[in-house]
């Protein structure tokens, strides 16, 4: 059928403002669930019994903090996407997460260098955005704050085990060490979205953070006699939506129940 | 996995301020710093305690079950060392 000039379309109307905070809570929400969802995949197979459950604890943590900042974003956004929406039924390219949280759980250590790492700067955002501007965004925080301080405990004493423990488990850490140090550096470069909000005072400078989050590292590092890694190369993209190939597996086993039976409930 | 290779422990709760520890059950564990972030992990996932206690399962001694007989038998007929044959007063509550 030929198109007439009258049935080409033309663009939208401009859509209302959007709240700058929208993004910013979308990309923390992504995180936690992305996290969440990696630790969770270690359910049934922890080393032993009492990790497995530890592992299952800090991963419902951050479901919890992730479900808090979904309904927040889907009240943000107001354009009648609910949680659920905004957690499964995005593409890979829409997820604002870093690209730390998507890597696979590899062995143990790996997996604790990598939670490490967020906890590290986690727990120390958190610490400032609970005093920020914005009230709800502080009320999550400040109930996630003290999840947070359990899990870099965790994970700080861990990392210490690993590391001064036996040749094999140092082996395993060093290796780990080398593979997702690069990824740390993303969590504390400010995005063009993250700047931006910096400036209007809705976000915490990073680069006020660094100097906690790089003692507290110095001392866990000491501890577990490994000497500070050598800052490379900061491997980014995934807060701007460009993604490792780990997330699509990720999202495919995570959507798949609402991709398949949509607006299924229990 | 190595699980036989760590020590067991023993994991003590405490549920409110002012109540015993109370024996909860155990777990294995490398050390006792280990053994307290396990117990927290295990045994207070659901508001369960506010202090935990650990002990290392080999530092409590039992007594012998093939002594059962000359341990407790003896203090089944003894009735009168419980305070029931007292007579408590009225205005004495919670006895």
């Amino acid at each position: 059928m030929a198109a007439t000039q009258s049935e080409i379309p033309t663009a939208p109307a401009a859509a209302p403002a959007a709240n700058p905070l929208f993004p910013l809570v979308l990309q923390l929400a992504d995180t936690s669930l992305i996290l969440a969802h990696r630790l969770s995949e270690w359910c049934g197979h922890g080393p032993v019994l009492e990790q497995d459950l530890a592992l299952a604890n800090i991963a419902l943590d951050l479901l919890g903090e992730a479900r808090s900042y979904y309904q927040y974003a889907a009240e943000l956004e107001g354009q009648g996407r609910t949680e659920d929406d905004l957690a499964y039924l995005r593409s890979a390219v829409e997820y604002r997460n870093p690209l730390l949280v998507e890597q696979p759980n590899g062995d143990f250590a790996h997996t604790i260098v990598r939670q490490f790492l967020f906890d590290n700067f986690h727990y120390h955002l958190l610490k400032e955005l609970q005093s920020g501007p914005d009230a709800r965004l502080a009320a999550i925080a400040e109930k996630s704050v003290k999840e947070a301080a359990y899990h870099l405990k965790w994970s700080s004493e861990w990392l210490i085990r690993l590391g001064d423990g036996t040749p094999e488990s140092r082996q395993h850490l060093d290796k780990a060490i080398a593979t997702l140090w690069r990824f740390a550096g993303e969590l504390t470069t400010p995005t063009a979205l993250e700047t931006n909000l910096q400036e209007l005072g809705l976000l915490p400078e990073y680069a006020a953070l660094l100097p906690a989050m790089q003692a507290h590292a110095a001392h866990v590092l000491a501890e577990a006699t490994v000497p500070l890694p050598a800052a490379p190369f900061a491997q980014q993209g995934g807060k701007s939506g460009r993604h490792s190939e780990h997330l699509g597996y990720l999202l495919a086993e995570l959507q798949y129940l609402q991709r398949t039976y949509p607006g299924l409930t229990w | 996995m190595n699980n036989s290779e760590w020590p067991l422990w023993e994991v003590f709760i405490r549920s409110k301020q002012g109540l015993d520890h109370k024996h909860v059950g155990s777990l294995h564990a490398a050390d006792a710093a280990m053994a307290v972030q396990n117990a927290r992990d295990v045994y207070t996932r659901r508001l369960e305690g506010v202090s935990i206690w650990v002990v290392e399962s080999k530092h409590i001694h039992a007594s012998n079950p093939d002594e059962a007989a000359e341990f407790f038998d003896p203090a089944a007929d003894k009735v009168y060392r419980h305070p029931t044959f007292y007579d408590v007063p009225d205005s004495i509550k919670h006895m």
